[in-house]
């Protein structure tokens, strides 16, 4: 549970000869994007581009070409580029991965590479989709400190181990890829979904809060954690490593152990 | 100092934001779903071991399948602990059967009324099959009688 998950090796070996100096081999791929765009067609369509790209881009570089070099209308987003803001995640080649963290050389690049919105969230245009229902699942968890006791003068102290008990969940930058890789999800917008559960996770274990008992009711609800089928789809999306699935199985055992 | 926070439901706040799809409708009170989901981890438990003794005892024990008959079902349901087993195994699986295709249904029936009517036949199905069972299993002559005359079977004492 606390072990980091490692990232994925590099596939593909970059000849020895080739130690920095800016000599980066290049390849061509083709990327297939989902386009959508209300005002001109009801119907999203996939466009694609041809693009010769380096052994060290990710698919948010070839979107950049994209936009910067052919067609300025795609529209995607992504603030930090460097997998911590989580604004990119999409659906790359079916799995949902956040596209500054893809390595192209990654992905087989002899077939055409899809890139799509992420599923089970309305679509604005292109990669873009309303992240309002996510967030407001968010909010209803109440993610945040709740302590009914006295404002101490220092910091909330807390022992080591009960810090380790929710680290797992302290990793979650809201990017959506777990909710939006849940078969639960994309047939029922209501459902909470794994972010939700995982951010009610990380202050439901925290020994220094004590609004467990509110946030275990919340999620006691028809739409709450019952509706999870553990399908470990959000645990394989989740591009920080994070153990959503064992962490909804945490909070229903809660739930349970409060009630019987 | 405690203030009470209020839990933000999205019926109460910005709910005009959301489109109707994700909109959650007012906390259910009761503890229902967490009840079925339970009783679908303890049942299906029970279940493995009621489906295997039944399954031993028919197949393997005696004469094995070859030992099946009219007779040997009777046999069984003169037996109250047979009688017993036998309902168990009937009202869980039934139970547990029709909690499954009910998560089946909620999770992918999209329009209110295919769901309602899905699940209108599903629980009229299991109260058919559930009452019916029941009744055989408790009610079950192994030598039936109609008009003074005795229905064929064979193994009966004659009258």
């Amino acid at each position: 549970m606390s072990a980091e998950l490692a990232e994925p090796a590099s596939k593909i070996e970059l000849p020895a000869h080739i130690g920095g100096g800016g000599e980066i081999p290049t390849f061509n791929i083709t990327l297939r994007v989902r386009r959508y765009n209300p005002e001109v067609s009801e119907e999203p369509v996939w466009e694609d581009h041809q693009l010769t790209m380096y052994g060290t881009d990710r698919v948010l570089d070839a979107l950049h070409k994209i936009k910067w070099e052919i067609d300025g209308s795609l529209s995607f987003r992504r603030s930090c580029a460097h997998g911590v803001c989580g604004s990119d995640a999409m659906r790359i080649n079916g799995r949902n991965r956040l596209a500054c963290k893809t390595l192209l050389k990654d992905l087989d690049t002899s077939k055409p590479i899809t890139v799509e919105p992420i599923k089970g969230l309305p679509v604005e245009k292109d990669l873009i989709v309303d992240m309002e229902p996510f967030f407001q699942s968010f909010r209803e968890v109440m993610p945040f400190l709740i302590n009914k006791g006295h404002e101490p003068t220092k910091e909330r102290l807390q022992s080591v181990e009960d810090r380790e008990r929710f680290d797992d969940t302290t990793k979650c930058i809201l990017c959506a890829a777990c909710t939006s890789s849940c078969p639960v999800f994309w047939t029922d917008g209501q459902y909470f979904g794994p972010a939700a559960i995982v951010n009610a996770h990380r202050f439901i274990f925290d020994s220094r809060d004590d609004a467990g008992d509110m946030r275990l009711e919340i999620l006691n609800d028809k739409e709450g954690v019952w509706r999870c089928r553990t399908t470990f789809n959000c645990s394989e999306a989740c591009p920080r490593g994070i153990q959503v699935t064992q962490a909804i199985a945490e909070v229903k055992q809660a739930i349970l152990a409060r009630k019987i | 100092m405690s203030t009470d926070i209020q839990s933000p439901r999205s019926g109460k706040v910005s709910g005009g934001k959301i489109a109707p799809q994700y909109r959650r409708g007012a906390g259910s009170k009761g503890n229902f779903e967490m009840f079925a989901w339970l009783f679908m981890r303890l049942s299906g438990v029970v279940l493995v071991v009621l489906i295997f003794g039944h399954l031993f005892v028919n197949l393997m024990v005696g004469e094995g399948i070859h030992g099946i008959d009219f007779g040997f079902v009777a046999g069984k349901w003169a037996d109250p602990f047979w009688q017993f087993w036998d309902l168990a195994m009937l009202w869980l699986a039934m139970l547990h059967g029709t909690n499954g295709v009910r998560t089946i249904i909620n999770d992918y029936a999209e329009k209110d009324a295919t769901r309602l009517w899905l699940k209108v036949v599903l629980y009229a199905a299991t109260v058919v099959i559930v009452v019916l069972g029941t009744l055989v299993i408790f009610t079950f002559n192994p030598c039936p009688v109609a008009n003074g005359v005795q229905l064929p079977g064979g193994f009966c004492p004659a009258p």
